[in-house]
């Protein structure tokens, strides 16, 4: 089976879905990989790295639908490249199946598998595919680069011979890969970084990041998670509450970056008009959510707009494909595991298991039929919440306490006085001489207990070696007898008892000694 | 020697004994406590060599010289890994020693009793015997599934509990019938079926119970010893044998503790079936090679090392002290977490440690360290699986629940160092492979630190 990747032909598109280093993993596998000449090298990757990693360069695009099985890609096909596709091949690449039917149709057309690396579903199995969270990712961190090289100043505060300079802060909206990776990012370049989500489970992962969670105080507070782990659609009062937290900040903030998305709906609009008007000039906004019309108002896609009162608005669309390098790096390995989930056997041949969660999610067309909208996966993407037990108050809690001393006390007594009725029993009809050894006996046990009680854990194996050795005692026992002279199995059996009880006496000492000599302190 | 002049050494010698094992508190005080019973234990010997009514000193000596070579040549040969089983072996002496003394006490009974004192002495050997005939062959059994000698899989014959029911029964008919004179052969009848008992209710008993097992018949052994003391009213016997019986019984109760498990469960063998169906299990075993180890190592400042038998089989904590010396050498916080029933044996794993020369102040309890997972960069699991289950805690139907667990799920990353794929000795799951921050780190303990070596100097 032969796996090609050919050279984007989408304007600006710089990344690649096959890296020497990704071909070298696929070749593992059983496959035979295959790249259009130059498809690398605006990611930086030559024909000849390709060519050491093994595999195959061919001239034109066109050489390459014909020699492959599999055509691995990241924009979905244009048209001249659907007409190269025949029945039986598999596509895989992101293909956005629900804003392109057409493209659907005409892949089932021609009879063509198709897997959307956007719809690999968001389950902790499938995260070493999740193509979209690795490229919201470098977004996310691009984000932050675009906004530092249009902004005048440090990120980071200082006190320099030449004066103070104040930190920059900056302000992430929507906290899902995406943000994250550009809180990660800010934060680690001195800037004091705030954010803001829906969804108020999120917080505990801005914080962990180093940002700071703004909190809405909102009464009803509406779940913003919905299904697999993205965010749904709020309500009018939730938005006018969250709008105006949003005007407060705005005034404070020097750099805003949005990346709040809505799945299969347009960007909600967040950054109103009003709110640009009232930031500081030279401050930055960059909006990841550009594509879907943006989250701030005054957005231009692709392209980078100063205001009127000198705020710089980034509207690209393109960020990890300017980082063409990283991005197909990871692209190219997202790639090579969904291959790896392919190929149950590692022998290059593929098995389109469509009972899998994972592939099932992510098929698009399969056996000349469309195959979109996938069934819900069986797994949750991510765990109902526990219902929280109720927290004690501090009376509860002395109130349990009194009472758990009581049950213990009373426990304590009863015991006592069993213990004391059973003694009195014994006492009744036992000869005093038996009593004697019982009061030794008694007590030797309560001695027992409490010293061993104080035995630290770590010495229990020479606590059990010693106790060993000293439980020989009943050598005593052989020693007396050996000499009442009362025959000769008398003599043997006490002779055996004195023998092998001395074997214990001396070898459980030796042992414990060679074991506490062994304990050391650093 | 004078009567006088013995009891006061008993005395001393129960004294000795006392601090010997109040020492034990401490590492340091430890290595004192144990020339206390040294010297107990030879004043005891030496009073009652020379007190009266010993004769045969030369036949006493040999065989005490023959003892202690035999009992030094073993003791110095044994394999720390092999502690349990030589505990074990040395425990059975204890109990066939007890059944001897018992069996002469018969043949040559002492004279110028009452009637009362007869049959109390006649209640006494009886004890002594039987106490004493289970030490033995369970001690044996023990040895034998320790060593690997013997399957280590619980035996579940049909009926046991009845069995040893009937053997009680009979026991006790067989003493009513020996108290009125029935003869010697009911005692050794006796003793037979009380080797059966003990043979049955080891056996019954699986592998991970061990630790249990083990200190349960240390318990024994100490009673068999207080039981020989009042055959022979010697107050020494009886005072040496409540302590070693308590201490025991002490450990016992610890260990079924951190097991969660009920005394009488264990002691009657047989592992609790699941009370419903397990939690499902979500997400992949992800394997990582010794490179990925060694980079994550590289970078963390804190790491947490749990052993468990695994590491004891492996023979791996030799390696494991080396990479923690070299981790320490870089000034990275390296620390144990030791669960109370990891190993074989209690304290097993400090034993291993110590032996490899890892110093004993790095070497935490579970509740010492419990706390500080959250705050860990890396946690190696060598060899334990069942005392890192978090099913323990999350699954309510898991055979385990309520079993205090280390929770080392909490740390960034957990790196899980196992042979393969296998669930641990409980045959449970074990859903902290399957977690996020979990990386399955396959291959043989020691082979697999080993390679981390070549990777950190």
């Amino acid at each position: 089976m032969k796996i090609g990747a050919p050279k984007e032909i989408f304007e600006g598109e710089n990344r690649v879905a096959l890296t020497p280093q990704s071909a070298l993993q696929l070749q593992k596998l059983g496959y035979e990989c295959v790249i259009e000449t130059g498809a690398g090298a605006a990611s930086r990757f030559s024909d000849q790295d390709y060519k050491d990693a093994g595999v195959e360069v061919v001239k034109t695009g066109a050489a390459l639908w014909k020699a492959c099985d599999f055509i691995i890609k990241v924009r979905a096909p244009e048209e001249v490249e659907v007409k190269r596709f025949r029945e039986g091949q598999t596509l895989i690449s992101f293909i956005w199946p629900a804003q392109s039917e057409e493209l659907l149709e005409k892949l089932r057309a021609k009879g063509v598998s198709a897997i959307a690396m956007d719809m690999v579903p968001r389950i902790s199995r499938a995260q070493k595919m999740d193509a979209l969270s690795s490229m919201a990712n470098i977004g996310g961190y691009r984000a932050v680069i675009e906004a530092s090289n249009n902004f005048g100043r440090f990120f980071t505060g200082q006190i320099t011979a030449a004066g103070k300079v104040p930190p920059a802060t900056v302000l992430v909206i929507g906290a899902g890969v995406a943000g994250l990776a550009a809180i990660g990012a800010a934060q680690s370049m001195g800037a004091i970084v705030r954010a803001f989500d829906v969804r108020p489970e999120v917080a505990e992962q801005i914080e962990s990041m180093g940002g700071e969670f703004l909190f809405l105080d909102f009464d009803d507070n509406q779940d913003g998670a919905a299904t697999g782990g993205y965010a749904a659609v709020s309500s009018p009062e939730f938005r006018e509450k969250q709008l105006e937290l949003f005007r407060q900040q705005a005034s404070e903030v020097d750099i805003v970056i949005t990346t709040a998305l809505i799945p299969g709906r347009d960007a909600p609009k967040l950054w109103l008009e009003d709110m640009v008007d009232s930031m500081k000039a030279g401050s930055v906004i960059v909006d990841l959510a550009a594509e879907k019309g943006g989250n701030c108002d005054l957005t231009v896609p692709n392209e980078k707009i100063e205001t009127k009162n000198g705020v710089t608005i980034i509207g690209y669309t393109d960020l990890p494909s300017r980082m063409a390098t990283q991005s197909s790096t990871l692209y190219a390995t997202n790639i090579r595991h969904m291959m790896d989930d392919l190929t149950p056997e590692n022998d290059g041949v593929p098995v389109h298991n469509m009972e899998d969660d994972v592939i099932r999610g992510a098929t698009v067309t399969h056996d000349g039929e469309i195959t979109f909208p996938p069934p819900p996966p069986k797994v949750q993407a991510i765990a109902a919440a526990k219902p929280k037990e109720p927290e004690k108050t501090p009376e509860e809690i002395k109130a349990e306490e009194v009472a758990a001393t009581k049950a213990a006390g009373r426990k304590q007594t009863g015991m006592l006085v069993i213990g004391g009725l059973l003694m009195l029993l014994i006492g009744q009809y036992a000869p005093a001489s038996f009593m004697q050894h019982f009061i030794v006996f008694v007590l030797s046990v309560f001695i027992g207990f409490q010293v061993i009680w104080n035995v630290s854990h770590a010495l229990h194996t020479p606590l059990m070696a010693i106790t060993n050795a000293i439980s020989s005692v009943v050598i005593l026992g052989a020693l007396l007898q050996i000499s009442v002279g009362g025959g000769f199995l008398v003599t043997l059996l006490a002779a055996i008892s004195v023998l092998i009880a001395s074997i214990n006496i001396v070898g459980g000492f030796v042992v414990t000694r060679r074991m506490l000599a062994m304990f050391q302190k650093s | 020697m004078s009567i006088g002049l013995v009891t006061a050494g008993y005395i001393a010698a129960s004294v000795l004994f006392i601090l010997a094992l109040g020492g034990l508190s401490d590492q340091e005080s430890a290595k004192r406590a144990v020339w206390y019973g040294i010297v107990g234990m030879a004043i005891a010997v030496i009073v009652t060599v020379f007190g009266p009514g010993v004769h045969s000193i030369w036949l006493l000596s040999i065989m005490i010289a023959i003892g202690a070579v035999i009992g030094t040549y073993v003791a110095q040969r044994v394999e720390m890994v092999g502690m349990p089983e030589l505990v074990a072996a040395l425990h059975s002496f204890v109990g066939l020693a007890a059944v001897f003394i018992g069996i002469n006490s018969v043949l040559h009974s002492p004279e110028g009793l009452t009637h009362a004192e007869e049959i109390i002495h006649e209640v006494e050997v009886f004890l002594g015997v039987f106490i004493g005939a289970i030490t033995f062959t369970g001690s044996i059994i023990a040895y034998g599934k320790l060593s690997g000698k013997i399957d280590g899989k619980a035996l579940i014959l049909p009926g046991r509990h009845l069995m040893n029911i009937a053997g009680l029964v009979l026991s006790t008919l067989l003493l009513v019938m020996f108290l009125n004179g029935a003869g010697i052969w009911t005692l050794l009848l006796m003793m037979l079926i009380a080797f059966a008992i003990g043979a049955h209710l080891v056996m019954a008993i699986g592998g991970a119970d061990m630790p249990v097992v083990v200190s349960m018949l240390n318990s024994y052994s100490g009673w068999a010893a207080a039981a020989t003391g009042f055959m022979l009213g010697n107050d020494l016997l009886i005072v040496v044998g409540a302590l070693v019986g308590s201490s025991g019984a002490i450990l016992s109760y610890i260990m079924c503790v951190a097991m969660n498990r009920k005394f009488l469960a264990v002691i009657l063998g047989g592992f609790g079936g699941p009370s419903g169906p397990a939690m499902e299990i979500d997400g992949e075993q992800i394997a990582i090679d010794a490179e990925g180890v060694a980079a994550a190592l590289e970078e963390a400042d804190s790491v947490i090392i749990v052993p468990g038998y695994g590491m004891a089989v492996a023979q791996a904590q030799h390696p494991i002290s080396e990479l923690v010396k070299r981790l320490r050498a870089k000034g990275k916080n390296v620390r144990f977490g030791i669960h109370p029933v990891a190993g074989r044996l209690p304290g097993h794993m400090n034993v291993l440690l110590a032996e490899a020369k890892v110093p004993y102040d790095i070497v935490m309890e579970m509740d010492e360290i419990n706390d500080d997972f959250p705050e860990t960069d890396v946690v190696i699991v060598v060899g334990s699986n069942d005392i890192v289950n978090p099913a323990a805690q999350e699954d309510p139907n898991s055979p385990i629940a309520g079993m205090p667990v280390l929770e080392v799920w909490k740390a960034k990353h957990v790196f899980v160092s196992k042979r393969g794929q296998g669930t641990g000795y409980s045959g449970i799951e074990n859903p902290l492979f399957f977690k996020e921050n979990t990386r399955m780190f396959y291959g043989d303990a020691k082979t697999s630190v080993d390679n981390l070596l070549k990777l950190i100097d």
